[in-house]
């Protein structure tokens, strides 16, 4: 594994749209908490940025073969964290999610478990004993998959949870699912949707009504999901300026620098700054697939898939929150919201992207 | 296809060129979404936007308390619901519902919704829609809450005058400046919709009684439900105001007063603190706050016996024989009669030649002074004032502070008149006739005064010639309250004890040696009066009128001790008839003002301390 790599390898195209994207996010978030007393969060964020920068490198220069070849033993470091989570976690807002660290910070956890999932599904699904899927390894697959998200699920934080699928998911769609078992999946699916209602907590229930009729009861479930549409609308065209934006000054957007960052850069940059930067997430998702096509095996490419797999779920479900066409859950924009566990998982996993790219000729 | 095709493993690009149309796909629905909030109807949510803003909601202040000079409340504050409409939200389908819910008629409440637009102001400036809420209508403003974003329900204190009525013209009332008030620089710091003082204390000490309001910035979301508070200023309430009214006074004169019309005033005649005002009849300021209906208040204007008319300092009545000591005293100071000086008193004399008439038929005889002020003897008086002449009465009768305002600290106080050369000149461009002088010596004629010029002018003579300006607010409270305040200077003449002597002798003999004031008399207390009976029109007219409001009004002027004056009290009573029916209202109040000064020179009574044998209880509770 003792290779050569050139700073010319180096993904600068991905780097520089990451760049841009969590540039524009931090000065989203010093204008959103401007009026407020955390007002020096954007200080943090980028001090979060530059640690990332740092993960990034560190993630690109391990041989991934190697990372993926210990998937396992990050697994059960994983687990333990996540016991140790719902064991002596920090609780707020009423989910246990954050691990204090002593002396340093609150570490969330499930966060840096996508890190692990990817790697894993990498070795999953990378190398299949018939070069095509059986159920049995289907089955290991899921179950392993189960017991960190049932974990994540208990905190409760439903959002982070489900983001495990996608990285799943998307393992499963590359190793070649027959069509049948896709059928299977969907009838599947959809009989299993009103089970799955009434697993629902009671909170869970409310987000989901208020998503389908925020109107009814604006002050009440709905008021988030409304507030982020009138901030949204408010914006119009051209945006109502930076630190403009009365939604967002007057801090009628709930969390307008973490899960509702959008809605307020919506609101202050109007639907022109909307397109510039939806556009530089589809640039950096199309890097990521170019990546994954380019890449010298299939572990390298079930890494960039998964990644490119996992930050559209998080992109569509905030985005599609602040638009009001998903539910309101407390997904963050990846790059764009505010906070450390998620702003370094980020970089960490575009590290990794990097990290295949880098030895896209090798092998 | 790049060279290193044969190396790799089976490629997988159909499945990720699948998911880069399904990337495609999802950032297009997305984009649909911002699409159609942002370029589509932005309007709709621009509106939304600033619905969901900010409203300037003000903190009333709450005015300063008015107290008895003991610390006892006269005027305070309760807790009330206000409701405000924001200028800028006036909504015309609002107006049914808010007149339904707040009783007010349709038609008035559209003329004010839309007159409330063009007020001068900053638009999120909210302007008070109704003021003393009932609970049925907070309960109703609550529950249509979300239909009615342009209200806004706000607590204020609201002006309370637990006296119901009793000393209602001295302390005045409150309620919204006008727009001819708003131009007057009494009132300049004040904005349309304010509360201020309309009368008496309360417009007199606006100043101090107001407070500063505060200001409440809020948020509130769509449907005004409150969000939070931005910012707050808090109110910094008006200043309590001591009066130098004794409450106990008050009310004894008030009751002795009932329901006849008139005024007292009693006052201390060693600093002009006013102990007592009274005017009936009374009105209920209560009535007043927060606004009167305009029928209301024609009935009030209206009212033949207008209760609004501050008595006490705006009746301009004759005086009769209450002005009599100021004429001996002129008699006395310009040496035209000394104290032995007698007239012959036999029912009447003619002077240039017409007949005057004494008010007792068979005459006094002969009178001094002394004896001229105790039977209160007319042809005494006529004979002095002719000696004297008009200007040389006037220019006692101005010393004595007639014919001026006295200066209280009351808005509107009537000057009276006292007639001259000087003034028959300047108001009828006429010169005096000589005639016109005798009527004018024993209190009629053109002489007109008020309650309390009576009060303040007998109090300076009683001192021996020294005339206080007449206070509400006694010294030491308003160098608290005034910057640069200084004690004005008294008003001073040499009066000699000679001088002095013969009046108040007569004085008191009028209530002590079965003189006209018998009924003032106090066992144990020396008290000077002077009755007076003063005609509306000529005794011929009178016989052949019997309208109630035509017959002679009652004066009555005290003060005590004789020698020592600390009290000074002057009673009318309009269409009183004779002065002596007003002397008994003088001396219930003398009589409370001592009874209260021996109440507190005594000692605590045995029965109010722990640990006392019972038996002493017996002996100390009652003389």
């Amino acid at each position: 594994m003792n290779e050569q790599y050139s700073w010319r390898d180096f993904d600068w195209t991905l780097l520089f749209v990451a760049l841009l994207i969590a540039a524009l996010g931090a000065l989203e978030v010093y204008s959103a908490t401007l009026s407020t007393p955390w007002h020096d969060a954007y200080l943090r964020q980028i001090l979060w940025i530059g640690l990332g920068l740092g993960l990034l490198w560190v993630a690109s220069i391990i041989d991934y073969h190697w990372l993926v070849q210990h998937a396992p033993t990050f697994y059960v470091l994983t687990l333990v964290g996540l016991v140790g989570v719902l064991l002596f976690g920090t609780v707020v807002n009423g989910s246990r999610r954050w691990l204090p660290i002593p002396g340093l910070a609150n570490l969330q956890v499930s966060e840096f478990a996508k890190i692990m999932l990817v790697l894993l599904v990498a070795r999953l699904f990378a190398e299949l004993p018939k070069g095509r899927l059986d159920l049995p390894t289907l089955v290991k697959a899921g179950s392993i998959f189960l017991i960190p998200l049932v974990l994540v699920a208990r905190q409760p934080d439903l959002s982070t949870s489900l983001s495990f699928l996608p990285i799943l998911g998307m393992g499963i769609f590359l190793a070649g699912l027959p069509r049948k078992y896709i059928a299977v999946g969907l009838v599947a699916a959809t009989l299993a949707a009103p089970v799955g209602w009434f697993l629902l907590s009671d909170y869970q229930k409310d987000r989901v009504t208020a998503f389908m009729n925020p109107e009814e009861d604006p002050r009440g479930k709905g008021y988030q999901a409304l507030q982020s549409k009138i901030a949204v609308g408010s914006g119009g065209i051209w945006g109502q300026g930076f630190t403009r934006g009365t939604q967002t000054q007057l801090r009628f957007i709930p969390e307008a620098h973490t899960d509702f960052v959008f809605a307020s850069y919506a609101e202050e940059t109007g639907f022109a700054g909307v397109l510039i930067v939806l556009a530089l997430y589809f640039g950096l998702l199309m890097r990521i697939v170019n990546n994954a096509q380019t890449a010298a095996d299939p572990a390298g490419m079930q890494i960039c898939m998964a990644v490119a797999a996992l930050l559209l779920f998080q992109i569509t479900v905030n985005v599609g929150m602040v638009v009001n066409k998903m539910p309101v859950t407390g997904m963050p924009l990846p790059l764009m919201s505010y906070g450390g566990s998620n702003t370094l998982t980020v970089f960490i996993l575009l590290g990794l992207v990097n990290n295949v790219r880098i030895r896209r000729f090798t092998n | 296809m790049t060279r290193f095709d044969q190396h790799r493993p089976p490629s997988r690009d159909v499945e990720t060129s699948i998911f880069q149309y399904i990337v495609a796909a999802i950032f297009l629905w997305l984009l649909t979404g911002f699409w159609q909030l942002q370029v589509q109807n932005p309007e709709v949510y621009e509106e939304r936007a600033t619905l969901n803003s900010v409203k300037a909601l003000p903190i009333p202040a709450p005015r300063g308390r008015i107290l008895d000079r003991d610390g006892r409340v006269l005027v305070d504050n309760i807790q009330t619901f206000r409701l405000m409409l924001s200028r800028d939200a006036v909504r015309a389908e609002s107006a049914p519902l808010i007149a339904e819910g707040l009783d007010i008629p349709y038609e008035e409440l559209v003329d004010r919704l839309g007159t409330v637009g063009i007020q001068p102001g900053p638009d999120y400036q909210q302007v008070v829609l109704k003021d003393g809420l009932l609970l049925s209508e907070v309960a109703f403003f609550e529950a249509h809450r979300g239909e009615l974003p342009e209200l806004e329900l706000i607590r204020s204190p609201r002006r309370r005058y637990p006296l119901n009525g009793m000393a209602a013209h001295m302390l005045g009332y409150v309620g919204q400046i006008s727009k001819a008030q708003l131009n007057l620089e009494e009132f300049v710091l004040h904005k349309s919709g304010a509360e201020i003082g309309k009368a008496g204390i309360e417009r007199r000490y606006n100043d101090f009684l107001v407070g500063k309001d505060g200001r409440r910035l809020v948020l509130v979301d769509s449907r005004s439900r409150r969000v939070r508070d931005l910012n707050r200023e808090e109110a910094e309430p008006g200043q309590t105001l001591r009066l130098t009214v004794d409450l106990d006074l008050q009310v004894v004169a008030d009751l002795a007063m009932g329901d006849r019309r008139g005024a007292v005033v009693a006052l201390d005649p060693r600093n002009g603190e006013i102990l007592a005002m009274v005017s009936k009849p009374e009105f209920d300021a209560n009535a007043f706050v927060g606004g009167v209906s305009e029928a209301a208040w024609r009935n009030v204007a209206r009212d033949p016996d207008k209760p609004m008319l501050n008595r006490a300092t705006q009746a301009q009545l004759a005086p009769g024989s209450i002005f009599k000591p100021f004429v001996a005293l002129a008699g006395l100071m310009e040496g035209v009669v000394d104290k032995d000086f007698q007239v012959l008193c036999t029912g009447g004399a003619s002077f240039y030649g017409r007949y005057f008439r004494c008010h007792r038929a068979g005459g006094h005889g002969w009178v001094n002074m002394e004896e001229a002020i105790r039977v209160s003897c007319d042809v005494y008086f006529y004979n002095l004032g002719k000696e004297l002449g008009i200007d040389r009465i006037a220019k006692y009768a101005e010393l004595a502070g007639f014919g001026s305002r006295t200066d209280i600290d009351l808005p509107a106080e009537a000057e009276g008149i006292v007639p001259s050369s000087r003034w028959k000149i300047r108001f009828f461009r006429d010169k005096w006739y000589a005639g016109e002088t005798i009527s004018v010596a024993i209190g009629q004629g053109a002489l007109t005064i008020t309650p309390l010029q009576a009060a303040h002018a007998i109090g300076g003579l009683a001192m021996g010639g020294v005339w206080h300006r007449p206070r509400l607010i006694a010294d030491s409270e308003a160098a608290k309250i005034l910057p640069n305040y200084s004690p004005p200077e008294p008003r001073r003449a040499e009066i000699t004890e000679e001088q002095l002597e013969p009046i108040v002798r007569g004085m008191w003999r009028v209530v002590n040696d079965g003189g006209t004031g018998g009924r003032a008399m106090i066992p144990g207390r020396s008290v000077c009066g002077k009755t007076g009976s003063a005609q509306r029109i000529s005794l011929t007219l009178a016989f052949e009128n019997d309208d109630p409001r035509l017959l002679d009004d009652g004066w009555f002027i005290a003060f005590a001790p004789c020698e020592a004056p600390e009290i000074v009290v002057s009673v009318l009573l309009e269409n009183g008839e004779h002065g002596s029916w007003a002397a008994p209202i003088a001396r219930d109040v003398i009589k409370a003002y001592f009874d209260k000064q021996e109440r507190r020179a005594r000692p605590l009574r045995q029965q109010d301390q722990p640990g006392a044998p019972q038996t002493a209880k017996a002996e100390s509770s009652r003389p």
